[in-house]
């Protein structure tokens, strides 16, 4: 297998934050961290568009470059993990993260920074598989259960695709020459387009009004 | 007689309690972390393909997987 990989098409995100929320139930992610979260561009404007954004698992990770006390490591198929035990919550990956994807409890009476939590492409950590400790430092290892991280089985318009980057470019790239580009992509025509040799369009879609 | 039986066995019991949560305070792991610059410190962690249902193979675990993420591509999925 390839390295794993998030793809996220910004043409059929709808913004529901289906995603966060099956992230945050899925691990029992605590008030104030998001391991994932959708941004949302040019708001308001036409070309408004959003797209879902966690740990992007990078290849050449910068939280893993500037990590004084190396507590990251990449797993055999390409996801960056970290260690918690290690973490001394300092915050350079933060800073060094383009995506904003590590963040910090801020439980306590001081609101001090905790150690760091991010995605982990729902495979857990560095504890044994299934345990208790896993789970609660690092939330459920949905990869070692044979599945998918939680937020793109559970995005309703398939916005979202995670896994192996080859087979998920591959839909992806299936899916752009089907649907074409521009005005096409969304509207009338792509909801309600009968197949070809299957029935009459509706009046709307031949061009007629709507009654 | 048998008052003073008991109470020797009391403060026997007493006695390994105190010895034992002494002791404890031995047992207490170390710590402090050896670094080593530049290389991951951290503990070492499980492949997901080695815990059951797959016991270590790798090719049904990525079977599993590649059915998943096809599962992902509606327009197969649903033969449109």
């Amino acid at each position: 297998m390839a390295r794993m990989k998030f793809l996220c098409d910004a043409e059929r995100c709808i913004e529901c934050n289906g995603c966060v929320t099956a992230c945050k139930q899925e691990h029992e992610i605590p008030w104030g961290v998001n391991r994932r979260r959708v941004v949302t561009m040019n708001e308001g404007v036409p070309g408004q568009r959003a797209i879902s954004v966690a740990c992007m698992h990078c290849t050449d990770a910068p939280c893993l470059a500037v990590c004084p006390v190396d507590c990251f490591y990449h797993t055999e198929e390409g996801l960056v993990l970290h260690d918690k035990d290690l973490c001394i919550g300092c915050g350079y990956c933060f800073y060094a993260c383009p995506f904003g994807a590590p963040q910090f409890p801020q439980a306590g009476a001081f609101g001090v920074r905790g150690k760091m939590d991010k995605c982990t492409f729902c495979a857990g950590g560095p504890e044994p598989d299934f345990s208790e400790a896993e789970f609660k430092q690092y939330g459920r290892n949905r990869l070692a259960e044979g599945k998918l991280p939680a937020c793109a089985e559970m995005c309703a318009t398939k916005a979202l695709l995670g896994g192996d980057g080859d087979m998920i470019a591959d839909i992806y790239r299936d899916r752009v020459l089907r649907r074409g580009k521009g005005a096409e992509v969304w509207g009338w025509a792509t909801a309600y387009k009968l197949p070809p040799g299957k029935g009459t369009p509706p009046p709307a879609a031949a061009g007629g009004t709507k009654s | 007689m048998i008052g003073r039986r008991a109470s020797s066995a009391i403060v026997v019991v007493a006695v390994a309690a105190a010895a034992g949560l002494v002791l404890a305070g031995c047992g207490e792991r170390p710590q402090a972390v050896s670094y080593k610059q530049g290389t991951y410190s951290g503990k070492t962690d499980q492949q997901p393909w080695s815990v059951a249902p797959w016991n270590g193979n790798k090719q049904q675990w990525e079977d599993a997987m590649r059915q998943r993420v096809q599962d992902q591509n509606e327009y197969k999925r649903m033969g449109g």
